[in-house]
């Protein structure tokens, strides 16, 4: 079979970029096909917005979606992250401007908030997304990565003590 | 990427199957040593040290600097890597809920159409 007939053109430029623009804050960006008030709606809207915001290789499903789009408003995602546990996402709406910036603070960690602007920029029937997570501190930021990254080093001698505490318990050594 | 992680686990894991060495670790979190100090420390000789501490430099969890007839040890460029690899998982994500999301406003773009259209007619 010829590997180049099926082939299908695709984009040279990474559509998505992800980046830490600063200690304290992460800029992500996105142009999607599409006229911005309709992709505004798809951040505001529930109904929307539980069909696109957990994507399809992240294996844990979304159990309710409650947003109270305005100034002021709060909203809760709640995720079950195994069969008897949830896990709660939530926060409070600071800015709503209809079609073109949202600002939201995600309230579930310890500490301040961190706070996420999302910029609806319209271009030519295509708009420009910029989504803007400001950090209370580089520490909070540092602790965010650590703890979702693959264990670092002094989390790994902890599990591994921990296992060879059980095996060694197992043997009847000792 | 997940290969990579795989492979960074398992040098990682590898090196720290050892107490020694997770002592070496330990140490070089407070502060920078020297490979005679090290093995001083942990009653070794210069040799064994020498092999653990390259063991830890393959799994990048230290690094080891000659200055004239010392060599200083200090903790790896692992950190820096795991700020990165976050980065590029994260994004993916990104990239992924994006695709549905432009999906999504597809849909609601044609139907818009659509609905125009009708109220035209």
């Amino acid at each position: 079979m010829d590997a180049r007939s099926g082939r299908e053109a695709t984009p040279t430029q990474e559509r998505t970029t992800m980046e830490r623009t600063s200690e304290r804050e992460l800029v992500v960006t996105r142009t999607i096909d599409g006229p911005a008030h309709i992709v505004f709606d798809a951040w505001t809207k529930p109904e929307l917005m539980k069909r696109w915001w957990v994507p399809k290789s992240v294996p844990i499903p979304l159990v309710s979606i409650e947003m109270d789009v305005r100034v002021g408003g709060t909203y809760r995602f709640v995720f079950q992250v195994d069969p008897t546990t949830t896990m709660a996402f939530f926060g409070r709406y600071l800015e709503v401007s209809p079609p073109s910036k949202l600002v939201w603070t995600n309230e579930e960690g310890e500490g301040d908030a961190v706070v996420t602007t999302v910029t609806f920029d319209a271009d030519d029937g295509r708009t420009r997304l910029v989504v803007h997570d400001l950090y209370p501190s580089k520490n909070a930021l540092d602790e965010a990565i650590a703890s979702e990254s693959t264990p670092g080093w002094a989390e790994m001698l902890d599990q591994l003590d921990e296992l060879l505490l059980e095996l060694d318990g197992g043997s009847g050594r000792g | 990427m997940v290969q990579f992680s795989d492979a960074r686990l398992d040098a990682s894991f590898a090196a720290l199957s050892d107490a020694t060495r997770r002592g070496v670790l330990d140490r070089l979190g407070r502060a920078d040593a020297s490979i005679t100090d090290l093995a001083e420390a942990f009653h070794l000789t210069l040799t064994g040290m020498r092999k653990h501490v390259g063991v830890l430099e393959r799994a990048d969890l230290v690094t080891t600097r000659k200055v004239g007839r010392v060599r200083t040890c200090t903790l790896g460029p692992r950190r820096l890597e795991d700020e990165t690899a976050w980065i590029e998982q994260q994004r993916r994500m990104w990239d992924e809920r994006f695709d549905e999301l432009e999906r999504i406003v597809g849909e609601r773009r044609r139907k818009e159409q659509i609905d125009g259209r009708t109220k035209r007619a």
